[in-house]
């Protein structure tokens, strides 16, 4: 039988602890879990195959929030993250990933992971960030994967590829009860059942749709497709700011990482048409994206990053870098359109809309334990809440995350799930290979990101949003009614559009509920220009209540590192002051 | 509604003379992120079958005989 015929099947198995997504917080996840109780069953599910899934497929060029003795404290650190978020942040998820990434990083070295040293021996840590030193080169970061899951096996943690989880099942008194997947090449049913469930799904990476008009030209590995924000929604998890989107500033066309960060610290910046700086810093934040905004629309665009100023010694160096790890293609990219570093800048552009918490702060609301407000359901990465935690975040909070879910397994039994909602879920994962004759989904999701894009993109006009709304309900309806599947790797991509499409609902419906700007680009309303602490200094949560999508705020826990008044708007001032 | 087939391009390239798919090899297939690779009923060479691709290298970088090339996909090339 080939690849990709439709076997209606469905079985089930059980497990202590099931991680779902094998990117990078996934796999930490599951071996600390595996570690904390070696007789415990732990399941790595993964949609792809976690030798080369997620947003690290290809390895990372280096740590972006290191926070290393000598160089930062956690204390700096915590209220760096504090300031470059506007403030909305529980900083004690924050100042824990700050104490305990040190000690990632001694892990993940003595896993064969090597980080830059100076001729001391001593880590050589660059600064990038407004205020604080945290960026770490990684010289053999293409090992990463494979470090990785050298560890996986040795720790004997059970792997499932090409499984996509659809939904979360919980018990009747709403804890956690275990996952329905689909295997991704036979349409296969599997129900796990599983004491605790931790999610680490990446970023709704397919949200927009890339200027490129190639759907899988994203930012973010393709396959995040923000299946773990539709499905915590489902579960009746709380959500948090997901107003405040993810924007990157990003080679144009290409929509990968230029990568200021890497050639920042060598002298490299980022430069308006005249070949002017015109930012104070590349560190991604809103305010900076802003100012990114600005300037492409100012008539001083395009912008580009200009590396030709500098020594040829120092470019190819950089360029090792850059055409190697993380996104090797780079290199085949700028050849194809005759671009060198030495003469020319690599011109820029914004990416399209995504969440991501890794970057911004939308993600599956979770506290200083990684847990979500559904008891046994934790979540970590960039889907998770914790603001602008990157890859080493992924991994800290991933080992957060994995001792604190197996504990809970420790202490729990299996939670009874109601077989009717596994059946009505197969109902649902079935329905577009039960029809014989509608839209493709490919036609489907190109539709619904076309009005991501054109609805969606910030600036937000509130009259847009509406209408957003109408025309994404009218698509919804297509896809429920007529979308249709005909072979198990179609049946993948339509569900995939229905993630795309709860994470686009809940897009409009974060951005309507906060009623004035913040996070610069991010969340920046027409109707409501202004930054209005007194009403909005508050996290919004959005969650499903009585099946209706429902926003509400939370206020932002008591800091526990101060940050003085003349310190709160350091990162509103992005755009370098022309001298007299 | 009838549905047509629509031309594209495809990024990924394999060459068959150096591919092994035939010898029971499925690197390039089992580490793709997207899953856009298969075997060919008929040649049992490798091939990309859908036109899904995130230009991220894994299956170039660990195919074992280097039959497998990455090309930018045509409309952001």
């Amino acid at each position: 039988m080939s690849l990709d015929q439709i076997v209606d099947g469905l079985s089930e198995v059980s497990c202590d602890v099931l991680v779902i997504g094998g990117g990078t917080a996934g796999p930490m996840a599951a071996l600390k879990a595996k570690l904390k109780n070696p007789k415990a069953n732990v399941v790595l599910l993964e949609k792809a195959n976690v030798k080369r899934s997620g947003a690290i497929s290809m390895g990372m060029d280096g740590l972006n929030n290191a926070v290393i003795p000598g160089y930062a404290t956690p204390e700096q650190y915590t209220k760096e993250i504090t300031i470059a978020n506007d403030g909305i942040v529980d900083q004690k998820a924050v100042y824990k990933y700050a104490q305990n990434c040190y000690s990632i990083i001694e892990e993940l070295d003595s896993f064969g992971i090597r980080f830059l040293k100076n001729e001391n021996g001593d880590y050589a840590v660059k600064k990038v960030h407004h205020i604080g030193t945290y960026v770490l080169p990684m010289p053999n970061g293409e090992t990463v994967k494979k470090a990785l899951y050298r560890q996986l096996r040795r720790a004997r943690i059970l792997i499932s590829n090409r499984y996509m989880a659809t939904r979360l099942l919980k018990s009747a008194d709403g804890r956690i009860a275990g996952a329905i997947s689909v295997n991704t090449r036979t349409a296969e049913m599997l129900v796990i059942k599983a004491k605790a469930v931790i999610l680490c799904m990446g970023a709704a990476g397919r949200l927009g749709l890339p200027t490129s008009g190639y759907m899988f030209g994203t930012y973010e590995n393709a396959a995040n497709s923000g299946d773990g924000y539709s499905m915590a929604y489902h579960a009746g998890a709380a959500l948090a700011n997901l107003e405040c989107y993810q924007i990157n500033p990003l080679i144009k066309d290409y929509n990968g990482p230029a990568c200021a960060y890497v050639a920042g610290p060598f002298g490299a910046f980022t430069a308006n048409n005249e070949g002017s700086r015109f930012i104070e810093c590349d560190y991604w934040s809103g305010q900076m994206m802003l100012e990114f905004y600005n300037e492409l629309l100012s008539g001083k665009g395009p912008v580009f990053l200009q590396l030709k100023h500098l020594h040829p010694d120092t470019i190819s160096e950089i360029e090792s870098t850059l055409h190697k790890v993380e996104r090797p293609t780079r290199g085949l990219f700028q050849q194809g359109r005759g671009v060198d570093y030495r003469s020319e800048s690599i011109e820029m552009h914004i990416s399209e809309i995504g969440f991501c918490s890794g970057h911004s702060a939308s993600g599956v609301f979770v506290d200083d334990n990684a847990r979500t407000t559904v008891p046994g359901l934790y979540a970590a990465g960039d889907m998770a809440s914790v603001p602008h935690n990157y890859m080493l975040g992924a991994f800290t909070n991933g080992s957060v995350a994995g001792l604190d879910a197996m504990e809970f397994a420790d202490n729990h039994d299996f939670a009874e799930f109601d077989a009717a909602d596994v059946a009505s879920e197969r109902d649902r994962v079935m329905a577009p290979t039960k029809r014989e004759d509608g839209i493709p989904p490919n036609q489907i999701e190109y539709k619904t990101r076309r009005l991501v894009n054109d609805y969606l993109q910030p600036p937000k006009v509130t009259r847009k949003y509406e209408l957003g709304m109408r025309r994404l309900a009218e698509a919804r309806e297509d896809m429920q009614e007529r979308m249709i599947a005909r072979n198990a790797h179609e049946l993948l991509r339509a569900l995939e559009v229905q993630s795309i499409m709860d994470c686009a609902d809940m897009a409009v419906h974060a951005s309507l509920y906060r009623e004035e700007s913040r996070w610069g680009l991010y969340h920046w309303r027409t109707d409501f220009p202004e930054k209005d602490n007194e009403n909005w200094f508050c996290h919004t949560l959005l969650s499903k209540q009585d099946g209706k999508m429902t926003s509400e705020k939370r206020a932002v826990e008591p800091y526990i590192v101060p940050i003085a008044d003349d310190e709160k708007d350091l990162y509103d001032k992005q755009r370098i002051r022309a001298t007299a | 509604m009838p549905l047509a087939s629509y031309q594209t391009s495809v990024p990924v390239v394999v060459d068959d003379a150096k591919c092994i798919a035939d010898k029971g090899c499925t690197v390039c297939v089992d580490v793709c992120p997207l899953d856009v690779l298969r075997i060919s009923d008929m040649t049992n060479k490798a091939y990309m079958a859908y036109d899904e691709c995130w230009y991220c290298m894994p299956c170039e970088a660990d195919c074992p005989t280097g039959a497998v090339t990455v090309n930018i996909p045509y409309l952001l090339r």
